[in-house]
């Protein structure tokens, strides 16, 4: 089964325009929440991950923060 | 144990230029490096670099590694060098796990931002404390910040955040800010920011996140109430891997204009030295010239 991907992003950091397009070039569907814009997205990315770094990616519950392509390609198994 | 004609430490602008070089003429080599970019990855808008005339760091990284990766270079990423020692005529670098041999070794290191050594400050990274204000401003919308650092890194990121924050310290150590008049204009003209020069900060504190600083100023601890701090007081450079160069007072490898340092076959490229103007399209020039000096060297060994 597909897993449930989050991205929470804002619009100016570098490294979220990178997972992003890392996600689309694999052809990873991902909801993605900008969080500078939406004050409750940030609340909920905070409270899941303990910290304010983006972009922070929410994959079936598994936290990783930052732009980790080894990490995203282990757990997304790709 | 092989030995290689030339090792590069680092692959920001300076060390990849050098690559480019060291592969059309043919030299063996490697690069060995932690990251591909350096810190051109935390550019937002780069206007100044021919050929561009808007690209952003990360996408100008990613030019950068199309062009390298067209020719078979052999990049060792993820490896952090720990120390170059001298072996006889040669040199021997040795990282966590791996130990190299190479006639000349051109160091392009880079820099790095630096911290403010302060009480805190390692526990809320991320937690409020942010080094890169183009990638987390957003994060602090109607928020209370401070930003640390009057140059002119500092001012960029307190114009991003006048658009996005509620209020905005900034604290500057010395009795003035010491960035473009023309910005420093621009920022005391805005309502929400606060200036506190021959200002210290001294704690960092709160709970799960950053809640307010201490500063002194005057002889004076003052507590302000912040969710969030931008560290924006410069660099240092990447040259404690060698101890046998000679430096100057901020730690930088001095190199002479064929990038020639104060041993024999050992050259450096970049930010990591000297040289002026530590902008990405100087060291991109100054890698070339490392990688010529070297295999000019090398021919007369």
């Amino acid at each position: 089964m597909e897993k449930k991907v989050i991205v929470y992003s804002t619009k100016t950091c570098p490294y979220c325009k990178l997972a992003k397009e890392f996600l689309k070039n694999n052809n990873i569907e991902f909801i993605d929440y900008d969080v500078g814009e939406d004050r409750e997205k940030l609340e909920e990315m905070i409270k899941k991950s303990g910290q304010m770094g983006v972009p922070t990616i929410d994959i079936d519950g598994e936290i990783i923060v930052g732009f980790d392509k080894e990490r995203l390609k282990q757990v997304l198994g790709i | 144990m092989k030995l290689y004609e030339l090792i590069i430490i680092g692959a920001g602008p300076a060390g990849l230029t050098a690559g480019i070089y060291a592969a059309r003429k043919k030299m063996d080599f490697i690069i060995i490096t932690e990251d591909i970019g350096g810190m051109t990855k935390y550019s937002w808008d780069i206007e100044n670099y021919l050929g561009y005339q808007f690209i952003t760091g990360p996408e100008l990284v990613e030019k950068f590694r199309e062009h390298i990766n067209e020719f078979n270079v052999e990049i060792r990423e993820g490896q952090k060098v720990i120390e170059v020692l001298k072996d006889e005529e040669n040199f021997k670098i040795s990282t966590k796990t791996d130990t190299y041999f190479t006639k000349t070794i051109i160091i392009a290191t880079g820099r790095r931002p630096k911290e403010l050594n302060v009480k805190g400050e390692k526990e809320f990274r991320n937690k409020g404390i942010t080094y890169c204000a183009t990638c987390d401003a957003p994060l602090f919308r109607d928020k209370i910040v401070g930003v640390i650092g009057g140059g002119n890194s500092g001012l960029d990121a307190v114009l991003q955040l006048s658009r996005i924050a509620k209020k905005i310290y900034l604290i500057e150590i010395k009795d003035h800010l010491t960035g473009d008049f023309f910005v420093i204009n621009k920022i005391k003209k805005i309502d929400k920011v606060e200036i506190f020069t021959n200002t210290k900060v001294v704690e960092i504190y709160g709970d799960k996140f950053v809640q307010g600083i201490k500063i002194i100023k005057n002889n004076e601890i003052i507590e302000l109430k912040v969710d969030g701090l931008f560290v924006e007081i410069g660099s240092i450079p990447n040259s404690e891997i060698i101890d046998f160069v000679e430096k100057n007072q901020y730690n930088e490898i001095i190199v002479d204009c064929k990038n020639r340092t104060s041993h024999k076959g050992v050259f450096a490229a970049g930010d990591v030295t000297n040289v002026f103007a530590k902008q990405i399209i100087v060291a991109c020039g100054e890698g070339a010239k490392a990688a010529i000096s070297s295999f000019e060297y090398l021919k007369y060994l």
